[in-house]
Order: structure tokens, then sequence, then C-alpha cells
């Protein structure tokens, strides 16, 4: 049986305006990511068949989630074959991965997938960060209540997102001997890149000292490990393959890993393709914190288990121009928490060619993105338009 | 599922905390509330599959290893180590005032088996992976909310 990877493509991607505190209404910034993105694939709305999101409309912490199907189906007036929304999927991209899917399956010809996200706006607006970042979350008229079943084993201990990072972080560095050095090179690439990047949030230059010297948080995850919530939104058209009014800008799927857990998607990518890491040109992986990124290194197969920190060390290797550059548009840390749509946003760009002033010289022809952590991640590798 | 009779260990004021700040309290349900009430009389308790003899936490109903349904409360020595631990700085609940230390404390009852808390009673550079710890408790509404302390410091190691 053909793979599904081979029947879909990328057709079109799309972003609204990206940025701290915007204060425009998520359904403008989806309007503007989504028309873009189908205009780019040289569709027009009529040609929509099928719309999918993460996690799509449902209580949340504020700004996590910008519009459900529903919103974008009547705003743009669609005529849907098939949607889907959650947060409970493969990763945030695992609404891609559910939209080739579909796609393959033929459930839908031409699918539009979207993240929005008004984070900054809504902590400015409920005034409190943590509020919004404690598992669990709540508002700030009720702050730390059991929005779900997992809050209870983390809010009577005072537990935010980060502590789990740090948990990481600090084995590491008691055990493997990683430095809060080697951590630094994620966040000081990235933040180069950004620089490069015009649509990047912060890229004014980061040095090591003023790494090493930031505000903890948990230590010793300190605020440069941390991403940074923006508003915004991002788009992609997933079309069937055959379909595609212009395969010469269609980026192509080579294999998809949807299973739980870091290892296992980075795993089950690798077993639907022959290639291999040594392949990759670029690599977008998930950078919610440092630790994540380096995680993910070593789930893909770049290094060993708790080898990462080795492999970033210096930076010279994660750079554009080394053996694999990261993050290039600037990652999360440095150009906003698109909650993957921006990595695999970045990773069409590059293979396209259409990167601008932070095109990768080497051309790249095959990109890994990762999306997610812990039990919710999913791994794409992509293909230059052919 | 239900709590085992206790069958061993008297009660243990020596194990209750006092703290200056107020947690919030965990909502007790059906399927975690004699988890969050084993504390009071100073015994931790923790879910067990009554047909492998696995213990699993957060509680459920079904035993992932032998999908055995037969699941309870059994009680543990409160013994562990050190996983990993972080000095949290960030005012996460507005009534518990950083810094605070937070981790992960591995149960010597079973390898893996590890619960999130915080250290008290110990001093940021003491603290190392590895470090044995035992368990001790702080009052939250209904609930005993289980937190560790270095073991030496208990003065029961
Ligand atoms: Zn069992």
């Amino acid at each position: 049986m053909e793979r599904a990877e081979s029947r879909a493509v990328i057709s079109g991607v799309g972003r609204s305006p990206i940025g701290r505190r915007l204060g425009i209404d998520p359904w403008v910034l989806t309007a503007d990511a989504a028309l873009a993105a189908i205009a780019d694939a040289g569709l027009t709305p009529d040609d929509i068949d099928g719309v999918s999101t993460y996690p799509g409309a449902f209580w949340s912490t504020p700004g996590i989630t910008g519009a459900g199907v529903d919103d974008v189906r009547a705003m743009l007036g669609l005529r849907l074959r098939w949607h889907s929304g959650g947060g409970e999927t493969a990763g945030q991209l695992g609404s891609v991965v559910n939209a080739v899917l579909a796609v393959a399956a033929g459930f839908a010809t031409h699918v539009l997938c979207f993240r929005t996200v008004w984070e900054s706006t809504a902590q400015q607006g409920f005034g409190s960060r943590s509020a919004t970042l404690l598992d669990g979350g709540g508002t700030a008229d009720r702050p730390v209540r059991f929005g779900r079943e997992l809050a209870q084993w983390t809010t009577p201990f005072g537990i935010g997102y980060p502590c789990h990072a740090a948990l990481d972080m600090r084995r590491r560095m008691e055990l493997a001997g990683a430095t809060r050095e080697q951590f630094a090179q994620v966040a000081l690439v990235s933040r180069s890149n950004a620089a490069r990047t015009e649509t990047a949030v912060y890229r004014e230059p980061l040095t090591l000292q003023a790494y090493l010297d930031a505000r903890m948080i948990s230590d010793p995850v300190c605020m440069f490990d941390c991403d940074v919530p923006v508003d915004g939104s991002v788009a992609f058209v997933v079309s069937r393959a055959a379909s595609v009014p212009d395969p010469a800008r269609a980026v192509t799927f080579e294999g998809l890993g949807s299973a739980s857990g870091f290892d296992e998607a980075a795993a089950m990518m690798w077993s639907r393709t022959d290639l291999k890491p040594v392949d990759v040109d670029v690599a977008q992986v998930y950078d919610g914190f440092t630790v994540y990124a380096i995680r993910w290194l070593e789930a893909l197969g770049f290094c060993g288990p708790y080898e990462g920190t080795d492999f970033v060390d210096g930076g010279t290797r994660i750079a554009p121009g080394g053996e694999l550059p990261l993050n290039t548009g600037g990652g999360q840390l440095s150009g906003g928490r698109m909650h993957g749509y921006g990595g695999l946003l970045e990773a069409c760009l590059q293979l396209r060619g259409e990167a601008g002033a932070h095109q990768l010289d080497s051309g790249p022809q095959v990109a890994v993105v990762t999306s997610g952590a812990e039990q919710f991640t999913s791994s794409l590798l992509l293909g230059a338009p052919r | 599922m239900t709590a085992d009779p206790m069958t061993d260990a008297p009660p243990d004021g020596s194990a209750l905390v006092v703290e200056a700040f107020e947690r919030v309290a965990p909502p007790l349900t059906e399927r975690t509330a004699a988890f969050w009430t084993s504390g009071a009389d100073g015994v931790l308790r923790i879910a067990r599959c009554h047909g492998c003899g696995r213990y699993l936490h957060p509680p459920r109903p079904v035993c992932p290893a032998c999908r055995g349904r037969d699941v309870g409360f059994a009680p543990v020595s409160g013994r562990g180590t050190v996983w990993s631990w972080t000095l949290n700085r960030y005012g996460w609940v507005p009534s518990m005032p950083p810094p605070y230390v937070v981790a992960d404390v591995e149960l010597v009852e079973q390898p893996g088996l590890r619960l999130l808390t915080n250290v008290v009673d110990c001093s940021p550079e003491e603290l190392r992976v590895g470090l044995p710890v035992k368990v001790c408790f702080s009052r939250a509404g209904e609930a005993y909310i289980p937190l560790f302390r270095p073991e030496a410091g208990d003065g029961a190691g």
C-alpha cells in the first residue's frame, strides 16, 4: 500500500503578524494566516474541504487557543468534508499529521491547518503569568483550581511547567556533567538566528554572560531557557499531492512519527523512510525549554542519550554553516511560542529557498521538525519541492 | 478502591510539619482520596495491584502491568531518594512564597516509582541527586500533602 506520506504535500503556508502584546482579535490573526496560506497554495477558500487545528476551542488557560474549527468554518464560509481539533494529538503538529491521514484516506483534498495563540495579550489582560503557566491553569480570579485531573499532582506543591524542565536539566548536570554554558548554546544560537529573521520577536544580541546572569525561574532553568509567549497565527494547506496547482513549491512528507514519547515518535518517523539522520540538512526541534531541544536531538539520533549537551557544546555544530543548523528562524526561544507551527513554517521556507535574509546557503533538501514533549509528541521529516 | 486496613506503624506525630503558608488542597475523589488522606496516621500509602504486587502512582483503577482490577492502597516505608530537584524561584501559587525546592522522589519500594513533591528542612547546598529522604506531611484542607526531608535530619535514618 502506498504510504500516506507520499499522497500528501504542504501546498501553502501563511502567517499573521506574530509578536508581543499585539492586542489583535485572535480571529483576525487566524484569518490573516489562513487566507495567506490558501492564497500561497494557489487556491481559494472554496477549494478547502478540510480543517485541522490544535487544540481548538475549549476552556483553557487564557490565550492558549485563539480559534476553533467551527470559528474558522463559519468565518471563511467553508464547506467541510472533514474536520478535527483537539489537544490530545501527537504534539501540536499532530494536527498536521491528522490532515495528512485525512487526505491520504480520501476524506479531503485540501485541508487548512492552523494554530492561533494570544498568550501575550491574555497574560497582560489577566494580569498574571503564573495563572497561565500553572499546570491545569486557571484565571486571575480563579487562579489555582483544578482545570484537569493532572493538576492535583502539581498544584499542592507549587509546581509550574518550568519545574519539570528544571528537573531534567539538574539530573543531566549532576549525572552527565552537563553545564549551563552548554544549555545556553541553544538559546544563543536561536537568538543569533533571530537577529537575521525579520519576523522574530527577540532580535537583540544575547551574550553567554547575560544568559549566565539571567533571573532564575526554577534553578537551573533561567529566563532564557524558556520560550516566549506571543500572539499570532500560522497556517498551512495540506493537499492531495496529485491536486496541487503548483507542485514546484510543494513541500513533501518523507516520514511521519506520531508515537507517544520523544524516542518513540522519532523512531517511528525513521521507520517510515530510507533517509537517515545524516541526510538531514536542517532541524527545527521543539524548544519550549532549551532542554527539550537537547532531548529531541538525542531522540532523533543525532547523538546518544544524555549526549545532547555535548553535541551543542560551543554552538558551531548547530549554527548556520554547521553540521546541523538548528531552529534557523530563532525557534520558540527567540521567535515566539507558536507551538511547533513556527518550526514547520521555517522548515517549509528553508526547503522552498524562501527564508530571505536567514536562508541557509546550503540549500537544504531535507528538514526535520518536531513538536511537543513527554507523552504528546510528533516528528516530521520533510523534503524540498521536486 | 478502598484503603487497606492499617497494618503497621503507630500514629507518628513527628511526620506532620506545620508551614507558614497555606497549600492549595487537592480535590478528594474516589480515585485519589485514600492517597491524599493517608498521612493522617503518619504513613504514606501508594496504590498497589493485589494481583502482581506492582505499585502505581498516580492511582489508577487498573494495573498497567498485569491489567488486574484489584488495586488498593498499601503502606510504604516513606523512604526514597531524590531523582532530581530544582530550586523554584517563581510564585506559581499565590499562597506559596518562593523559593522552595521541588523534587522528584523515587521510593525505595520499586524502581521508577516516583512522586513529584517538595523537599523541606534542607538547604539547597545539601541537595543532590540520590539524597536519601523520608516522607513527612503538611495539612491542606482535608488532605495530608506528602513532602520529604533528608533522612538523616529526621533522626530515623
Ligand atoms: Zn498487576
